[in-house]
């Protein structure tokens, strides 16, 4: 009896582990390929990286997708990435948002939330702004507008400049 | 603080007790909670409460009826808690 109550102690205390830490400001991020196995992915060494987490069913997202569009266009000569990460649960919801939204950054389908269970978004979108030494340099927690935009803008072109 | 010493043997229901505890306190976080990025079906519009004007405007009547009070009820944004 005593064994059984100790089994279920054990096993109550592996549930109850705390998870691994999210990436915050100052960690580096990993290999993309990793944690997006199948996306087609730019090469990414030594340029700034804006890594976006969206989903169709967010609409503040969708208000997002212009605004990353004109960074990309932007700054991408510069040395800039977007990355738009979908962590949509079926296929057909993603391809749906992205043939009407026609974004010209790259998009890559989180299929199975192996990216998002990595990053932890705290809200829908959440950004991560990466330097050129694969730090995370900048969060962005939701997406407000034109705010939001000057800020990208005023942190991307600081970034391109170090 | 005794119950921790190596060399005292815990007693059954002091175990089953600190199971029972760790495994409420698991639930309330690892197993339960909905990430934001799992918040699809909560967006969708079957989880709109005000999707049809005339069950809403029963509901707040009945409300209205056993509370005897009015509003209160609106929520800004959808299920998805974006932004």
């Amino acid at each position: 009896m005593k064994h059984c109550i100790a089994s279920l102690f054990i096993f109550c205390a592996s549930l109850a582990a705390v998870p691994a830490a999210e990436p915050t400001v100052g960690s580096i991020v990993p290999a993309l390929s990793g944690l997006l196995p199948g996306a087609s992915l730019p090469k990414i060494t030594g340029k700034v990286v804006l890594v976006d987490f969206w989903a169709s069913w967010c609409a503040p997202c969708k208000a997002s997708f212009a605004t990353l569009s004109r960074l990309q266009q932007k700054y991408g000569p510069k040395g800039l990435v977007v990355i738009g990460i979908g962590v949509d649960d079926e296929m057909k919801d993603y391809q749906t948002f992205v043939q009407k939204n026609q974004p010209s950054f790259t998009l890559a389908h989180d299929s199975e939330h192996k990216a998002a269970a990595f990053f932890n978004p705290a809200t829908m979108p959440t950004s991560y702004l990466v330097d050129r030494n694969g730090t995370i340099r900048h969060i962005h927690k939701g997406f407000k507008g034109g705010k939001t935009e000057a800020e990208y803008a005023a942190e991307i072109q600081a970034l391109l400049g170090e | 603080m005794s119950f921790l010493h190596p060399n005292t043997v815990m007693k059954p229901s002091v175990l089953f007790g600190l199971s029972a505890m760790l495994l409420i306190s698991s639930c309330s976080d690892t197993l339960v909670r909905v990430k934001p990025y799992e918040r699809g079906h909560l967006a969708g519009p079957l989880m709109d409460p005000g999707r049809d004007p005339l069950l809403l405007t029963m509901t707040q009547h009945a409300y209205f009826s056993r509370e005897a009070s009015f509003g209160g009820g609106g929520l800004g944004g959808g299920g998805c808690g974006c932004n």
